[in-house]
């Protein structure tokens, strides 16, 4: 079987001055379409900069990314990305930020009208179509990340990129976004790498969990298997067996393979 | 009887209609005192205390120069030897002799266009210092020396290179004012956050795209700061750039009422440039609060 997407012995290293740091060495990972995978690991491990990797804004200094084949090294909309900070353009509406991007990934395909309405379809499907014309400054944090999501859904992605999509949010707005991001999933099929530092969140949402060892040079230390069917429920996760299995594997992992050692 | 008594049944009818009028246009009566009330107080706050200190000042000034030692003309003094140049800016007796109006009008004309001028090619160019690492690094040191370069300066070069004084007095706004739009553009545009320039990335926006559709937006209350500067230093340059050239603006009606002892009309005109002055600086700032009004509350 041939991947869908392919993270090919993927080498990362930063040149300042006269030394380099290693990143990242050897990661590899074969990913399916419509599977949904997260990158664990302690803060510094290099997460953020195998998604900038993928996403094509920082290139690899070996190995490369090949999706459907091809390989890709320079970014586009076939690889969204939803920000950690939603970066949304803040002169423009709601409607506006999503429209930008639609007219620029669907300008020959789609006419005025039809473009008008994938952007309302794509507010809709986060439960944003309220305040379509709403600048960013005037909605709250989680409102700003459906947008994002929004945004980087209305690009039709291949693969969807989220870079620790939730971090900044409460717990409760994050578990709302959890579900969202959850039920698009189910009813659209996307193919999604999320980078996340939050055990429960990776248990429930992934297929599979890329554990990530501490850096520098940083590699896949384990991937591990998400057994639970579809749709997940979240209360009712929490006595479920397999959850707790999966949810304790991952934490031993993180805190008793590969604790964080902190520097100084 | 019977006729009258039918004349008057309509002319009853209406009255209640007129009535209803009276009744709609009841709320409208209440809510106008209050909102007159809010826009009197406000006017009142930002008119009175400016008039007094400005009735205080020129009683002091009327004070001081009222001796018969006194060097400088007292207030009522200038307004009964200035009279017609205060109340009338637009007359027009010859030539020569005409209102402060057109004379401020005309310099507004070279103003116009000499900060025009530095307003495309300055952000053109900060456009480039702030987008390339390697222009910045070979256009800022010479920036740097040739922005401290006071505007006359470069009068006498710009008399040699355009041999006519009208151009000349332009080439000088120009270059008095496009160094803090330069300046300041290119800082907007290296301060652009990556996750904007991500965006664009991600979107595949071409250059052209990402200049109007990020950039501009991104910079412009960057933008917006260097113009005003830069408006207010075209409006202070001119003056003195007219003081040589000559002509018909505001300028050389100061060094010309100099030269023939009119000291009223000087204080005349200083005032009237001092209030152009700041009309110039509130049209710029108004027109930078309206584009960006989404831009700064990120």
């Amino acid at each position: 079987m041939t991947a869908y997407l392919k993270l090919d012995h993927i080498d990362k290293s930063f040149a300042r001055g006269g030394s380099t740091t290693d990143v990242l060495r050897e990661v590899s990972l074969d990913i399916a379409k419509g599977e949904y995978i997260s990158v664990i690991g302690h803060s510094g491990c290099g997460k953020s900069t195998l998604l900038n990797i993928v996403a094509g804004l920082t290139p690899a200094t070996h190995g490369g990314v090949i999706l459907e084949g091809a390989e890709v090294n320079s970014p586009g909309p076939d690889r969204a990305v939803v920000f950690q900070n939603h970066s949304l353009l803040p002169w423009l509406s709601v409607y506006d930020n999503v429209r930008l991007a639609v007219d620029k990934v669907f300008s020959g395909v789609k006419s005025r009208a039809e473009r008008h309405d994938w952007c309302l379809h794509n507010l809709d499907l986060v439960q944003m179509g309220h305040a379509r014309d709403k600048r960013p400054s005037e909605i709250s944090g989680g409102m700003k990340q459906r947008v994002g999501i929004a945004r980087a859904l209305a690009m039709q992605p291949k693969v969807l990129l989220l870079d620790e999509p939730f971090g900044a949010l409460d717990a409760l707005t994050r578990a709302h976004l959890q579900d969202s991001v959850m039920q698009i999933h189910a009813s659209l099929g996307n193919t999604v790498i999320m980078i996340t530092h939050d055990v429960d969140e990776a248990v429930l949402l992934s297929d599979r969990i890329v554990m990530m060892t501490n850096g520098p040079a940083a590699h896949i230390g384990d991937v591990l298997d998400v057994p639970m069917p579809r749709p997940r429920r979240r209360l009712e996760l929490v006595t479920d067996p397999a959850y707790l299995k999966c949810r304790e594997a991952v934490l031993k992992f993180l805190y008793e393979r590969h604790r964080f050692v902190e520097a100084a | 009887m019977s006729v009258s008594a039918l004349k008057t049944k309509p002319a009853i009818a209406p009255r209640p209609k007129s009535a209803d009028v009276v009744t709609l246009a009841m709320p409208r009566k209440a809510a106008k005192p209050n909102r007159l009330q809010t826009m009197a107080y406000g006017f009142a706050v930002s008119v009175v205390p400016p008039t007094l200190v400005l009735l205080l000042l020129l009683g002091i000034w009327e004070l001081l120069c009222a001796g018969p030692g006194a060097t400088l003309p007292p207030p009522s003094t200038i307004w009964q030897e200035s009279y017609d140049l205060i109340v009338n800016p637009f007359f027009v007796n010859g030539s020569q002799d005409i209102g402060l109006g057109w004379r401020v009008l005309v310099s507004l004309q070279r103003v116009a266009i000499g900060f025009g001028l530095a307003a495309v090619v300055g952000i053109a160019l900060g456009v480039v210092i702030g987008q390339s690492i390697w222009a910045m690094r070979g256009l800022d040191p010479v920036f740097q020396v040739l922005r401290t370069v006071p505007p006359l300066a470069w009068l006498p070069i710009a008399l040699a290179a355009f041999r006519d004084s009208n151009p000349s007095a332009i080439f000088v706004i120009f270059i008095t004012a496009i160094w803090p739009v330069i300046i300041n553009t290119a800082v907007g545009v290296r301060n652009i956050p990556q996750d904007y320039r991500n965006v664009a990335l991600v979107l595949r926006l071409n250059a052209l795209e990402f200049f109007w559709k990020i950039m501009l937006p991104a910079a412009a209350p960057y933008i917006f700061t260097g113009l005003r500067i830069g408006i207010g230093l075209s409006w202070l340059a001119i003056v003195a750039a007219e003081m040589l050239t000559g002509g018909v603006g505001i300028g050389f009606f100061i060094w010309d009422a100099w030269n023939s002892s009119r000291l009223s009309d000087i204080i005349v005109a200083l005032v009237y440039i001092g209030v152009v002055g700041f009309i110039l600086d509130r049209i710029v700032a108004g027109i930078g609060a309206f584009v960006t009004r989404g831009t700064q509350a990120a």
